[in-house]
C-alpha cells in the first residue's frame, strides 16, 4: 500500500512538474518520474497478485463530509499492474515523442496526470471516491485529448463526442451508485456488499442496469461505443495507448467491481444482455476495423471488438455463477480478465507504433504508407509482434487467452437453460468470425501499411524512430511474447483476480504448469512447446535449404524485379492499397458496413459523350451513429433552437418567469 | 469414468515412442501431400481423357526446385523469406501432434482442435503478408481475397467443432477420436453427420479446391491462393509448395479420422502404427478421388458467390449443434 501510494504521489509530481519546469528539463524530467511511480504501483500491485493479501485504507482528509477510501484486492490489483505496464511503456515512449513536438506542456503534465487517475480508480472503495475518481478521469482524459492538434475540427469535433459520451455515462454511473448507496445506507464498498440482502431484486436489476450502461459506455460497447472511434484516432498517440490500453479497461472493472462482487451476481438475464452486447461489439468492431484504412480507427476499432471479447468472457462468467457453475465461471472469468491483459499489452503496443508511424511520416493513412519495413525495421518488427498476437498467433499471447476464452464457452455450453446455451453458441461464432476478421485487418494494416514500395515520398523518406520511443514498444511486445510462450506464469494471479472479482469467490479452476492444463476438462495446451516446435523446424528447414544451396553453388539469394505482367518498371501506383484490400469484405458484409459510394462524371463542355473527368469517393462511416445518435442530436439541436427563443434579453419576461414559477412550486407544495 | 476417458489415460506412453509417432506422422504427411496432389491430378487427367503427369512428379517438382537458385523480388524484406519458413513449420507442427497415426503424439495433451485451427490460421497469415510483401498487384489481391474466404471460413470452422467437442466433452483431437473408437454410434448421429458437412465445406475453401479456387488457374482474375505465391522462386517455392500440400493432407487426414476413425493406433505398437499409417493412405487416397471427381464435374464459383457457399457451411455446423441438444 505505502508503494502504490508512493507510486500514485509520484505520478501527481510528475504532472506538476510538467507543468512548471523549463523546457530543457521537463520532459525528462516528468517522464523518468512517471516511469518510476509506474515502478511503485507495479511493485505494490505484483505483491497483493502474488500473495493474494488485501489492504485497504480510510482517511478523513482529501474529500470532504465521507474521507476517501482505497483499498487494494487481487482484483483490482491486476488493474493497476496492467495500467502500471502500459504507463511505463508510454512514459519512456513521451520522452521521445514529446521532445519532438513544440508546445509540450500541455502534453507533458496531462499525461501523468491521467495515468495516476488510472491507477486510482481501481483502488477507489465507496461510492464518492470512485465517483470523484472516475470524473478525474474522465476530466485528464479529456484534456490530455485535446493537446496535441485542438485547433484540428476533426480534434474538437472528437472531443465534444467524447466529452459527452463519457459525462453521461458518468450520470448513469453516479445514479445508480446513489441508488445503491441509498438502500443500503452504506457507502464504503464493503459494508455495501455486507448489506447486500437488504437490496430487493428490482432494485438490484435497476442498479444493474444503470452501471452497466454507464461502464459499457467508457468500455466502449457497442452502441455506446461512437466516441471510441474518434477519440483513439485523434488523441496523441501515448494518450491514445493509455485510453486503449487502460481506461477502457477499466470499464470492465467497474461492471466486475459493482455489478459483480458488489450486487452479487444477481439475475440470469443480467448476464446475457452482457454477452450479447459483447457479440455486438466483436463483430461490428471486428467488420469496421477489417474495412477501415486509417491505422488508429483501425485500432480503435480494434479495441471495440476485444472489449466485446472480453464482455463474452465476463458476461459467460456471470450466467454460469447464476446456473450455479462455479469452477465454469471461474474458468470464463479467468479467461476474460486474460484478454483484457492482452488486450493492454498489443494494443499498447499497436498504439504507440501507429504513433511512431504518424511522427515518422506525419500520416495514418494506410493508403498513404507502405514500404517501412526498410526504413522502420525495429517499429515495422514491433508492431508486427503486437498484430500477430492480436491475430491469436499461437505462441503469442492472444492464442492462450482465445483458447481459454474458446474452453470456457465450450464447457459453458452443458450449462442448462437453454438460452444460455444458445449464448455459449453465439459466443463462439463471433469470437470465430472476429477471429478471422482481426487476421484480415492486421495482414491489412502490415502488408499494406509496412510491407510493398512506399507510395508516398512522406513514406519514403521516413526514418526510424529515438530509441525512447522504441523502448516503450519493446517493453510491451516483450509482454506480449512472454505472456504467450509461458502462460502458467500469469495464471494464478489471474485466478485470484478471477475469485476476487466473483461474488463469493471461487475456486481455482487450473492446475498450471507453464502451459495451461484444465485437468478437470481435459484439455491442455503448451504454447511454449508449440514455439519450441516451430522455431526447430523453421531452424532446421532454414538449414537444409542454405545446405542445398551451398552445394548447387548458390550462395546468396538474388534480388530482381518482381513480374510486372510484361511491363518493365514496377511502380508503388500498381500496389494493392489497403482500401482495395478491404473491399472484398466490404462488399461481403454491405448490409451492416452500408458504405457510401459517390460517382461523378464530368462531362466536356461541347458534347455530354465525351468525358472530362470522373471522382469516385467511397467510405464507411459507422452506421450505428447515423442512425441511433443522428437523430437524437438534431432533435437536441431543434429543441435547443426552440428554447433560445423563449429568453430573449427583456427583464419583464424573465420577472414574470420567476412569477409562474413560484406558483407552480406552491401549488405543487399545497 | 467413461471408455474415452479410461483409453486416454491408458495411452501415455513413453517420450520416445510418442516422438517417434509423431515423426512418422510428419514424414507421411510431408511425403502424402505431394502424392495426394499428384492422385488428384491423375484421376482428373484420366476422366478427361489424358494421361496426366505421374503421380510422383510433385515429389520431382520439390527436388527440382531445392537446388535451383534462391531469387527474391528487389523491394521484399524479411517477410518473404519467412514467410515460406512459417507456412512450413505451422504445417509440420500441426502434422505431429494431430492424432493421424496414433492418439499419442508428441506434446503431452496437445494436440487441441483448437491449436490445429490456430496454426493453420499462422500458416495463412505467413502466406497472405508473403503475397503482399513484393509490393505486386496480384500478390495483394490474392491475399485479400484469400483473407476474406479465411475469415468467413472460420465461423463454421469453429461451430463445426464446437459440435463435436460438446459430444466428446473435449476440444482435445486424441479425445474425440479415441471417443468416437469407443462409441461408434457418435458418427451416425445427425450432429456428426452435419459437422462432417460443414467440416468438408470448410476444407475445400481453406485448401483452395474448386468449387472455390482453382488450383490450376493462371488466369489473374480468376487467382485466389495461386496469386499470393506467384513471387517465390527455387528453394522458396518448394517450401510454400510442400506447406500447401501438407496442409491439404493435414485437412484431409484429419477429416477422414474425425469421422471414420478405425486404424489409428490406440496401443503404441509398431505393428498397430504401420497398419495405421496404410489405413490412413487408403482413405485420405478414397476421399482425394472423390474430390477429384467432383472437381472434374464442377465449374468453379464466382468470387462474391463464395460466400454463400461459406455461410451454408455455417448454417449446417449450427444445425450439427442444435441437433446435438434436441436428439439426446
Amino acid at each position: 500500500m505505502v508503494a502504490y501510494l508512493t507510486g500514485l504521489c509520484a505520478a501527481v509530481l510528475a504532472s506538476l512538474l510538467g507543468l512548471v519546469l523549463p523546457p530543457r528539463w521537463r520532459v525528462r524530467g516528468s517522464g523518468i518520474l512517471s516511469a518510476t511511480a509506474c515502478v511503485f504501483s507495479m511493485a505494490s500491485a505484483g505483491e497483493v497478485l502474488a500473495s493474494g493479501n488485501s489492504y485497504s485504507l480510510h482517511t478523513s482528509l482529501l474529500l470532504p463530509f465521507t474521507g476517501a477510501d482505497l483499498a487494494l484486492d487481487p482484483l483490482s490489483a491486476l488493474f493497476i499492474a496492467t495500467t502500471a505496464v502500459v504507463g511505463f511503456s508510454v512514459s519512456l515512449y513521451t520522452i521521445a515523442y514529446a521532445a519532438h513536438t513544440p508546445n509540450n506542456r500541455a502534453l507533458v503534465a496531462t499525461q501523468p496526470a491521467f495515468l495516476a487517475t488510472l491507477l486510482l480508480v481501481p483502488a477507489a472503495s465507496s461510492v464518492a471516491t470512485f465517483m470523484i475518481a472516475w470524473e478525474l478521469m474522465a476530466l485528464t482524459s479529456l484534456i490530455a485529448l485535446l493537446t496535441e492538434h485542438r485547433e484540428r475540427p476533426e480534434t474538437r469535433d472528437a472531443a465534444q463526442w467524447y466529452a459527452a459520451m463519457t459525462h453521461a455515462g458518468a450520470a448513469f454511473i453516479l445514479l445508480g451508485l446513489i441508488l445503491l448507496a441509498a438502500r443500503t445506507g452504506e457507502q464504503s464498498f464493503a459494508s455495501i456488499a455486507a448489506s447486500r440482502p437488504l437490496l430487493s431484486m428490482p432494485i438490484a436489476s435497476a442498479v444493474f442496469v444503470l452501471t452497466f450502461i454507464g461502464f459499457a459506455s467508457k468500455a466502449g460497447a457497442v452502441p455506446l461505443h461512437v466516441w471510441l472511434p474518434r477519440a483513439h484516432p485523434e488523441a496523441p498517440s501515448p494518450i491514445s495507448a493509455l485510453m486503449s490500453g487502460a481506461m477502457v479497461s477499466l470499464g470492465i472493472y467497474g461492471i466486475l467491481r459493482v455489478d459483480e462482487t458488489l450486487l452479487g451476481g444477481g439475475k440470469l438475464w443480467w448476464w446475457l444482455l452482457v454477452v450479447a452486447m459483447g457479440v455486438a461489439s466483436a463483430l461490428f468492431g471486428a467488420l469496421h476495423s477489417s474495412a477501415s484504412a486509417d491505422l488508429k480507427r483501425l485500432l480503435a476499432y480494434s479495441t471495440v471488438d476485444n472489449i466485446g471479447l472480453v464482455l463474452i468472457g465476463v458476461g459467460a462468467a456471470g450466467a454460469l455463477l447464476a446456473n450455479g457453475q462455479r469452477i465454469l465461471a471461474s474458468l470464463a472469468l479467468l479467461a476474460a480478465l486474460y484478454q483484457l491483459v492482452n488486450h493492454s499489452l498489443f494494443k499498447g503496443t499497436l498504439f504507440l507504433g501507429a504513433g511512431a508511424v504518424q511522427h515518422a511520416t506525419g500520416t495514418r493513412d494506410l493508403d498513404q504508407l507502405g514500404g517501412l519495413a526498410a526504413r522502420m525495421p525495429l517499429t515495422t518488427t514491433l508492431f508486427a509482434v503486437a498484430a500477430l498476437a492480436i491475430c491469436a498467433v499461437p505462441g503469442l499471447n492472444g492464442f492462450a487467452s482465445e483458447w481459454l476464452l474458446l474452453q470456457g464457452l465450450l464447457h459453458g455450453f452443458a450449462a442448462h437453460p437453454a438460452v444460455t446455451q444458445a449464448a455459449m453458441l453465439t459466443g463462439v461464432a463471433a469470437l470465430a468470425l472476429t477471429g478471422g476478421l482481426t487476421a484480415t485487418a492486421f495482414v491489412k494494416a502490415i502488408g499494406t501499411g509496412f510491407l510493398g514500395q512506399p507510395r508516398t515520398g512522406a513514406a519514403e523518406s521516413a526514418r526510424e524512430v529515438a530509441p525512447s520511443m522504441v523502448a516503450g514498444m519493446a517493453v510491451l511486445a516483450l509482454g506480449c511474447v512472454v505472456l504467450g510462450i509461458l502462460p502458467g506464469l500469469v495464471v494464478p494471479a489471474l485466478d485470484r483476480a478471477a475469485s476476487a472479482g466473483l461474488a463469493g469467490g471461487a475456486p481455482n479452476s487450473l492446475a498450471s504448469g507453464l502451459g495451461l492444463d484444465l485437468t478437470s476438462l481435459k484439455s491442455a495446451i503448451e504454447p511454449g512447446q508449440l514455439a519450441a516446435g516451430l522455431l526447430a523446424v523453421v531452424t532446421v528447414a532454414w538449414g537444409g535449404l542454405k545446405l542445398a544451396q551451398k552445394r548447387a553453388g548458390f550462395y546468396r539469394p538474388r534480388r530482381t524485379e518482381a513480374w510486372g505482367c510484361g511491363r518493365e518498371l514496377q511502380t508503388p501506383r500498381m500496389e494493392i492499397t489497403a482500401t482495395s484490400f478491404a473491399e472484398p469484405l466490404q462488399r461481403v458484409f454491405a448490409d451492416v458496413l452500408r458504405p457510401n459510394h459517390d460517382l461523378e462524371v464530368t462531362h466536356i463542355a461541347e458534347s455530354q459523350y465525351f468525358v472530362e473527368a470522373i471522382t469516385f469517393h467511397r467510405s464507411v462511416d459507422d452506421a450505428i451513429e447515423r442512425v441511433a445518435y443522428r437523430p437524437v442530436i438534431s432533435a437536441m439541436s431543434w429543441w435547443g433552437r426552440l428554447a433560445r427563443r423563449v429568453p430573449n434579453g427583456s427583464v419583464h419576461r424573465y420577472l414574470a418567469f420567476g412569477f409562474v414559477a413560484l406558483v407552480l412550486v406552491l401549488a405543487a407544495l399545497t | 469414468m467413461t471408455g474415452a476417458n479410461a483409453m486416454l489415460a491408458a495411452a501415455t506412453p513413453l517420450l520416445w515412442v510418442r516422438i517417434f509417432a509423431s515423426a512418422l506422422q510428419v514424414v507421411a504427411v510431408a511425403v502424402g501431400g505431394p502424392l495426394l496432389l499428384g492422385l488428384m491430378g491423375k484421376v482428373r487427367a484420366r476422366a478427361e481423357s489424358r494421361i496426366g503427369p505421374p503421380i510422383t512428379q510433385g515429389l520431382a517438382d520439390l527436388r527440382k526446385l531445392v537446388r535451383k537458385e534462391a531469387i527474391r523480388a528487389e523491394h521484399t524484406s524479411a517477410v518473404a523469406s519467412l514467410a515460406p519458413l512459417v507456412l512450413l513449420g505451422s504445417a509440420v507442427v500441426a502434422s505431429a501432434v494431430t492424432p493421424l497415426l496414433t492418439t499419442s503424439t508428441i506434446i503431452t495433451g496437445g494436440g487441441d482442435l483448437f491449436v490445429v485451427v490456430y496454426l493453420l490460421l499462422m500458416g495463412s497469415v505467413a502466406l497472405a503478408l508473403g503475397g503482399l510483401d513484393a509490393g505486386t498487384a496480384f500478390g495483394g489481391m490474392g491475399s485479400s481475397r484469400a483473407m476474406t474466404i479465411g475469415a468467413i471460413s472460420e465461423p463454421a470452422l469453429l461451430v463445426a467443432i464446437l459440435a463435436m467437442a460438446v459430444q466428446a466433452k473435449t476440444s482435445s483431437l486424441p479425445g474425440i477420436v479415441a471417443g468416437t473408437l469407443a462409441h461408434p454410434a457418435w458418427l451416425t448421429s445427425p450432429q456428426w453427420i452435419l459437422a462432417l458437412a460443414a467440416l468438408a465445406i470448410v476444407v475445400i475453401a481453406e485448401t483452395g479446391r474448386i468449387p472455390v479456387d482453382n488450383p490450376s488457374t493462371h488466369l489473374e482474375l480468376t487467382m485466389i491462393r495461386e496469386a499470393m505465391m506467384l513471387e517465390y522462386a527455387g528453394p522458396d517455392l518448394s517450401m510454400v509448395t510442400a506447406g500447401e500440400a501438407m496442409r491439404f493432407a493435414l485437412l484431409l487426414g484429419l477429416l477422414v479420422n474425425l469421422f471414420f476413425p478405425w486404424g489409428v493406433d490406440t496401443s503404441r505398437s509398431v505393428a498397430a502404427l504401420l497398419i495405421a499409417l496404410v489405413a490412413l493412405a487408403a482413405k485420405t487416397a478414397l476421399l482425394a478421388i472423390v474430390i477429384a471427381l467432383i472437381e472434374v464435374s464442377t465449374a468453379k464459383l464466382r468470387l462474391f458467390r463464395i460466400p454463400e457457399l461459406l455461410a451454408g457451411g455455417f448454417v449446417l455446423a449450427v444445425m450439427a449443434v442444435t441437433a446435438g441438444l434436441v436428439i439426446k
